[in-house]
């Protein structure tokens, strides 16, 4: 598993990687009360704001990690948005990407890393 | 910036696992171990306890008839024993601040927004003798179905006072300043007490396990979800207590007489109406309108005709709710507005407030 500086784990699962974010974003949001997910089959670019969350406090943006083709989205976290506080990196998934490039992962931070990243 | 101030119940908040945030000059619990959701519904259904020594709390000892030329409440109806909601108001109609009077007897209690409180004072000093700021007290609130239980259990005269009394009461040898009110539109006490004694008061509530600490992040849902205005966001100097739909606050003798800084203005749009009204709002989808969104009145119009002052989640109702401002004519309950969301226009319908029926004990 790696994991972005905007909080994000990605996890590679066959050619495809999985991305949710982590428990410690998942803490700092405080309960998520509405997720808005992409469209299937959309191509995004590295940087893009292709999701949203919002928790009592405040809303943020997902970003996307990679660049790729969004493929799949967990609907189940838009029913049921405590989904992402309770099972952040299990059954509170966001989306599935085909990634262009599965090198680009390379970028980021092991489990340990991110551990030091948010101290 | 200044420092930030603590309240005497720093430590506490720190030992009980608070996150702190600047608020209004001070650093307070935004938020608990329990988080802001189950803080929300933990006094909703028990009792929570909140630490709100940030705001401001003064002695007035001048006639309530010289207080009535700063508000438009009716301040010499207010029997002693008794406390009454109001508003500070300038010349042209705006507020500079809500805040509570209190008959005392001998003199009248004031409780003021922490952020406004200098001003407050500033202001009632410069029109009125006998100003006394009350600098060595805490204020505490105690709110939710269990509150009086779990008062009267330290305090067992608590049980006599009904919504909107106010009362001295001892707490072994410490002198209590209560009232039966609160900010969440449910039953419960404001409780000021000495400093000194603060942290044992409220180690003793918080020993019991109906009483949990709750921080700012549920006590803005609760006020919200009970229709109540935060000053600073659904009121401020641009509206005015018509417009603000706080005319219940305006007893009939000061609306007749008049008497109060903005008259004028107050007393015409009392005879007319205002041109634009605070309505509640739901919306209908599940994304929350935060403060700030544009609200319109076609999915197409070019021009918004108001903007949401409070919006979040509503932890009771499980649904998103919001107050703004929209023109009279569109202000009826079940008009059908649309809210500027991340660029979508998403509906919203008027609705009455509070979101939830209060559950004062009257």
């Amino acid at each position: 598993m790696k994991f972005t500086e905007e909080h994000e784990w990605l996890r590679v699962e066959g050619d495809l990687v999985v991305v949710g974010i982590t428990e410690h974003a998942a803490e700092q949001l405080g309960d998520v009360v509405f997720v808005e997910l992409p469209e299937p089959e959309t191509q995004v670019a590295k940087g893009d704001e292709v999701s949203v969350i919002e928790s009592v406090k405040a809303a943020s943006d997902i970003l996307a990690p990679l660049d790729g083709e969004i493929v799949e989205v967990n609907g189940a976290i838009v029913d049921n948005p405590g989904l992402v506080n309770e099972d952040p990196l299990g059954e509170g998934w966001f989306f599935k990407m085909k990634i262009d490039d599965l090198a680009a992962l390379d970028d980021y931070m092991t489990e340990d890393e991110y551990k030091d990243f948010i101290g | 910036m200044t420092d930030l101030g603590r309240t005497c119940l720093y430590d506490l908040h720190r030992e009980l696992g608070a996150k702190m945030v600047p608020f209004a000059g001070y650093e307070m619990p935004v938020q608990y171990p329990m988080g802001v959701m189950g803080e929300h519904l933990h006094s909703r259904a028990k009792a929570g306890l909140f630490d709100v020594s940030h705001m401001g709390q003064v002695i007035l000892r001048a006639p309530a008839e010289a207080l009535e030329t700063l508000v438009p409440v009716d301040v010499q109806g207010l029997a002693e024993g008794r406390q009454r909601y109001a508003m500070f108001t300038n010349d042209a109609g705006g507020i500079l601040d809500d805040l509570m009077i209190a008959n005392r007897g001998d003199h009248l209690f004031l409780v003021v927004n922490a952020a406004c409180k200098e001003a407050d004072i500033a202001h009632l000093q410069a029109h009125l003798p006998g100003v006394e700021p009350v600098t060595d007290r805490a204020l505490l609130a105690l709110q939710g179905p269990l509150a009086e239980t779990v008062l009267a259990r330290l305090v067992p005269g608590v049980a006599a006072m009904r919504f909107m009394d106010v009362a001295v009461l001892d707490w072994e040898g410490a002198a209590l300043w209560l009232s039966r009110s609160g900010y969440t539109g449910d039953d419960g006490f404001e409780i000021s007490l000495p400093e000194d004694r603060a942290e044992a008061f409220a180690r003793a509530l918080l020993a019991m396990e109906e009483v949990a600490p709750i921080g700012l992040g549920a006590r803005d849902s609760l006020r919200l979800e009970a229709g109540l205005c935060l000053y600073g966001h659904d009121i401020d100097t641009d509206t005015s207590p018509v417009e603000a739909g706080l005319t219940w606050a305006i007893q009939k003798r000061r609306r007749t007489e008049g008497g109060f800084p903005g008259a004028a203005r107050i007393q015409r749009e009392l005879a007319e109406g205002p041109s634009r009204k605070r309505v509640g709002l739901l919306p209908e989808g599940r994304a929350p309108m935060r403060e700030g969104t544009a609200l319109f009145d076609s999915e197409t119009a070019e021009a918004p005709v108001g903007t949401i002052t409070s919006g979040g989640f509503g932890p009771s109702l499980q649904a998103p709710i919001a107050m703004g401002y929209v023109p009279a004519a569109l202000a009826q309950p079940d008009t059908r507005l649309w809210g500027e969301v991340r660029g979508k226009r998403l509906p919203v319908r008027v609705a009455k407030t509070p979101f939830r029926p209060s559950t004062y004990r009257t």
